[in-house]
């Protein structure tokens, strides 16, 4: 999209970045050497990119903070992450940077195509500030990216991580004086601010202190700029704070295996833009989703076993029916894995928080553990650099997919977590080749934040406008489980004054109702709570069923927690109608009849105990009985004739339309 | 008396506090108390049976009364009642055929009509069983007029006791007590009994390698499981855990312990696995006699998912489980509203229910039935003591235990 955007609005940008061309002269450290007609052609002779370019989003919330939108954009096709070795600018880099802009733009050929650079020179400074995240060193880097390539910026990020653990003299190359300096002197005040644990009070003094020495134009704008940023970012964050500790701790080590990111990244621009071609090729065969992984498989399972950083060890009593599906002792592997924390080299620290949240079963809810996953990656990509002798495209899908991997090993993907890392994937494949590392990290982090805005906050507000509608006066409505979307609109409709009356339905052995009867009694709802049951007796009294769902697949199936269909069963048989409430963006094309093939097992444990009743107690030593399996499903498959309506960000639907949304709908448009 | 009314009204509070549940064994004390309600009543010279009936009656009202959703207890007072009458039938019979043995199909009914003031088709065939005479299309179809006009004359019954003879009457009258107590002996133990009967049939209908669905623990759907297994079949079985009582788990450690294969699942699961299973055994509180079956609850899910795949739904029901009374909005009217501390932790949810104190009207329901009702349609067979039988053949089968005056046990004293 960017690309696009790109070629069409480069006359629109192009006052524009004139204007600013007067102002900053650091452009120059952006031109590639490449050929301009090869850049271009390779930007022409992509159709998909121009479909694509049709279709124009919003822009993403934070980057309006950073400038006008359309001046990040221009500047994507002409960059190339790797095209100068920073050695070199390093070396430039020695007296001042006034001398090296000077110095730069001598040395380099200054085609007319850098001067879009210039617009978005200050763009960087606001969407990208991805060193920021971890240590709080990247005000330092900031203003210094402003006058270098996006690769080096990173490099130098990882260069000053690096020097916090003591290794920056090996690892940095020549020249660079100023900077190492400035940062030797910040380090002891880094490490200790660090040890009290204010990220942002480091970023803060690093920056004011740093800036001086860089630059002195825009320094009150920038500023500003950063501020708001790390405000937006503090605020982001704030839920996930606890893990910080643990972050910092392994950011120390993480880069190292980043190493040789930066020590030569000599040209490869040539395989570079074949690489892009395959990639896209590669991205057509990716719309079939792979198929899933057969634990029935032994060679396979054996072979992912070699691979896995969870080791997990297999229940004993397993179900004979679901060989084909992973199911590991609980609670096993989790001091293993905090053991593991400091070892896990190639697992971005954010990854693995979430990981282990999945694995501790901290994070539920299919929304939820998608946006965690989601924003995740957007930490490590932030944190990300290209490796030398690799492009961005492939070594990052490639990182991606350890991290997949990795949570899977932690839990089975659900169906929309699959979705949103297609979509990431894809972004990734059809980054522009000539983008630099540090725009193509921006793009991609701008991408998630919009998936995440608009496939899963704006949806979610669009289903419970739908979904009110159906409310009235006098209904009953029962829910089953825990759903955010059916929450939502519950809790919106009783805002608008409408009478009405819950049953929340609920099954052992999660009690998920009862986090939901909580939240709807406290907002003054009036409730029933009964168990799943108890249905048939509650049913004769309930006009309308609201149902979340994990995923709605192509067949009209709804895959959604254990328990739905028989809800939904009961409902059909009392002639109740039931509506399922879905994101667009967990609509998948597979299709399933049975809740057998495809299913996640949960701990079985949890079935032999039961929460507040310690009178049942009948199956504590279950694994020792050898004909004794416990199954805990965690999904189930409800047909698609017990469903009434799917209420949906595309509108409301029948189950028949799911599979003409995914057509229509699908690819580029569903996952934006 | 006084013994037997301390006994009654002992076993009334149980009821009523609900300290003894589940059908069986309310079943066999409700029995036995009426046993020791027969042998302490003082009987008549006249209309010994009639004064039988007044006493059973007495006391069934008020234990039907004590837990009326435990359907049992009105069964077991309808088959002793029932035992009354055809013991007392049996020996006006055998009376009159001692007494001429060449007697008519019409003075036979005679003398029935006077020891019985209300007389049935179903009176007479046994009557006829019991003479050891076949009932034949003639006197069938000869007794029609006669049965029809039965309540008619059953109010000027009492009028021709002095036809009967006197010495016959005491000889009989010893012997009635004695028989009916004897065959309260026969229900009760039919009662003890009627697991091994039902258990009996499980090879017929359990095949190599089956997958059998069950919800919660039944004593019934233990020993059927456990009697094909001892015969050598191999098969696995489901055990949904049936919350909030969890028996589930119970019936898992039993069948375990007698070397079944058994998984549990949750009650959520049934939906996703039922699709896997041959068959559905569950048991049942009470059949009803329209074929529909007062289950434990979660069980009108589990037929609706059998019904949907096409899988068996087999009820196992002892025959004290048959109720006469045809149900009409039995989900509600049959049911029992249990405490909500078995879905939810007060403590937790203290602050939720103070919300409503305000507005008068409390925001938080807690819905904890006992029973589900299964309609007929869901059921595929009935497996009772005397074999399997289709819903629609438990009408049928309520005439050969009840008496169709007996139905409406708790009413009668109010006229």
């Amino acid at each position: 999209m960017n690309k696009y955007l790109s070629s069409h609005s480069i006359s629109s940008t192009l006052p524009n970045s004139l204007q600013l061309l007067c102002c900053s002269i650091q452009f120059e450290a952006v031109i590639s050497p490449l050929p301009m007609d090869s850049r271009r052609n390779s930007r022409l002779i992509d159709p998909k990119m121009r479909r694509v370019g049709f279709f124009t989003p919003p822009p993403p919330p934070d980057r309006t903070q950073s400038g006008p939108p359309d001046s990040i954009s221009p500047t994507d096709n002409w960059l190339s992450p790797v095209m100068i070795p920073p050695p070199r600018h390093a070396s430039d880099n020695l007296s001042s940077t006034l001398a090296l802009h000077s110095s730069r733009a001598v040395g380099m050929p200054v085609p007319p195509s850098a001067l879009r650079r210039s617009s978005t020179e200050n763009v960087p400074v606001g969407s990208y500030n991805p060193s920021e995240s971890l240590l709080g060193t990247s005000p330092v880097l900031s203003p210094s990216s402003n006058m270098m390539d996006g690769a080096f910026s990173e490099d130098s990020a990882n260069w000053i991580r690096r020097s916090n653990s003591g290794k920056f003299a090996s690892s940095f190359p020549t020249g660079g004086l100023d900077l190492t300096a400035d940062s030797e002197a910040k380090k002891a005040q880094g490490v200790s601010e660090k040890g009290e644990g204010t990220v942002v009070g480091v970023a803060n003094d690093l920056s004011s202190s740093s800036k001086p020495q860089k630059e002195k134009t825009s320094k009150a704008t920038r500023r500003a700029l950063q501020e708001s940023q790390r405000a937006a970012k503090a605020a982001a964050k704030g839920g996930v704070a606890p893990a910080h500790e643990q972050q910092r701790g392994k950011a120390v080590k993480q880069p190292s295996q980043k190493k040789d990111g930066f020590l030569a990244t000599s040209s490869i621009a040539a395989s570079e833009k074949k690489g892009g071609d395959r990639s896209q090729e590669k991205d057509r065969k990716k719309d079939m989703p792979p198929p899933r992984m057969q634990f029935d498989d032994k060679s396979r399972v054996e072979k992912a076993k070699r691979r896995a950083v969870v080791k997990q060890t297999e229940v004993r009593n397993r179900v004979e029916l679901f060989r084909h599906l992973p199911q590991y002792e609980h609670g096993t592997q989790l001091p293993e894995l905090e053991l593991k924390f400091f070892q896990l080299d190639p697992m971005h620290p954010a990854v693995y928080k979430v990981g282990i949240q999945y694995l501790a079963g901290d994070m539920l809810g299919g929304n939820s553990r998608c946006i965690a996953m989601l924003q995740a990656f957007q930490e490590a990509i932030k944190d990300y650099s290209t490796p030398p002798e690799k492009t961005l495209t492939r070594d990052l899908t490639a990182k991606i997919n350890s991290f997949v991997s990795f949570l899977i090993e932690c839990r089975p993907l659900s169906i929309s977590m699959g979705n949103a890392i297609r979509f990431l994937k894809a972004r990734i494949a059809k980054l522009p080749i000539t983008l630099a590392e540090s725009e193509a990290k921006t793009s991609l982090c701008s991408d998630i934040d919009r998936f995440i805005n608009e496939k899963i906050v704006v949806a979610d507000n669009v289903i419970v406008r739908h979904a009110v509608t159906k409310i009235r006066d006098g209904d009953v409505l029962l829910t089953y489980g825990s759903s955010s979307v059916v929450e939502m609109i519950l809790l919106h409709a009783h805002e608008l004054g409408k009478k009405f009356r819950v049953v929340v339905v609920d099954s052992h052995p999660k009690l998920e109702g009862q986090a939901l009867l909580r939240k709807l009694v406290g907002k003054g709802l009036s409730c029933t709570y009964t168990h799943v049951n108890a249905v048939s007796y509650v049913m004769p009294e309930v006009t309308k069923v609201f149902l979340g769902a994990a995923s709605v697949l192509s067949n009209g199936t709804v895959y959604s927690r254990v328990g739905t269909a028989c809800v939904a069963m009961v409902a059909h048989a009392f002639h109740v109608p039931v509506l399922i409430c879905c994101e667009a963006y967990k609509f998948h094309e597979r299709v399933q009849l049975d809740s057998i093939c495809s299913n996640e097992l949960g701990d079985p444990d949890a079935i032999s105990k039961v929460s507040g009743r310690v009178d049942v107690n009948y199956l504590d030593n279950w694994a020792n009985k050898e004909n004794l399996q416990l199954l805990n499903l965690l999904y189930d498959a409800t047909p698609s004739d017990y469903i009434s309506m799917i209420i949906t960000d595309y509108g409301m639907v029948p189950p028949t339309s799911v599979a003409v949304i995914l057509r229509e709908y699908g690819g580029e448009h569903l996952w934006i | 008396m006084p013994d037997v009314h301390s006994l009654v009204n002992e076993f009334t509070i149980k009821l009523k506090k609900r300290k003894i549940e589940g059908s069986k064994t309310t079943a066999k004390q409700t029995a036995e108390l009426l046993r020791s309600v027969i042998s302490q009543q003082r009987i008549p010279h006249t209309n010994q049976a009639a004064a039988l009936i007044d006493a059973v009656k007495a006391v069934g009202e008020q234990l039907i009364a004590a837990n009326p959703v435990e359907l049992a207890v009105g069964n077991i007072v309808r088959r002793v009642l029932h035992i009354i009458r055809e013991e007392d039938l049996s020996l006006a019979t055998a009376a009159i055929g001692g007494l001429s043995l060449s007697a008519a199909s019409d003075d036979e009914d005679d003398a029935e009509q006077d020891d019985h003031p209300v007389l049935s088709a179903a009176a007479v065939a046994a009557a006829a069983r019991s003479t050891l005479r076949p009932p034949s299309l003639q006197t069938l179809l000869e007794d029609v007029p006669y049965s029809a006009a039965v309540p008619h004359n059953s109010s000027s019954g009492g009028d021709s006791e002095g036809k009967s003879k006197s010495a016959d009457k005491s000889s009989r009258s010893r012997k009635l007590k004695h028989n009916v107590i004897e065959a309260v002996n026969e229900l009760i133990s039919d009662i003890a009994t009627c697991h091994e009967q039902i258990a009996e049939q499980a090879v017929e209908h359990i095949h190599q390698n089956e997958v059998i669905l069950t919800l919660g623990s039944s004593r019934t759907v233990m020993e059927f499981l456990c009697a094909a297994k001892e015969k050598k079949r191999s098969f696995r079985v489901f055990v949904a855990e049936g919350a909030p009582r969890y028996q589930g788990h119970v019936l898992a450690k039993e069948l375990v312990a007698r070397g079944l294969q058994t998984t549990v699942i949750t009650d959520s699961a049934v939906f996703a696995m039922i699709s896997r299973v041959n068959m559905v055994i569950v048991g049942a509180h009470a059949v009803m006699a329209n074929g529909g079956v007062i289950a434990p609850v979660g069980l009108n899910m589990v037929a609706l998912a059998a019904q949907r795949h096409s899988v068996p739904f087999v009820v196992l029901a002892g025959i004290h489980k048959l109720c006469p009374l045809y149900p009409h909005n039995p989900e509600v009217l049959l049911n029992e509203l249990k405490s909500p501390s078995e879905l939810l932790d007060f403590g937790e949810f203290s602050d939720c229910m103070d919300f409503g104190s305000g507005s008068g009207s409390p925001l938080l329901h807690v819905v904890n039935p006992a029973f589900d009702y299964v309609p007929p349609k869901l059921v595929s067979l009935f497996i009772t003591d005397t074999g399997g039988h289709n819903p629609s053949y438990m009408y049928r089968l309520i005439t050969d235990y009840y008496s169709a005056d007996d139905m409406v046990v708790q009413r009668r004293p109010a006229f």
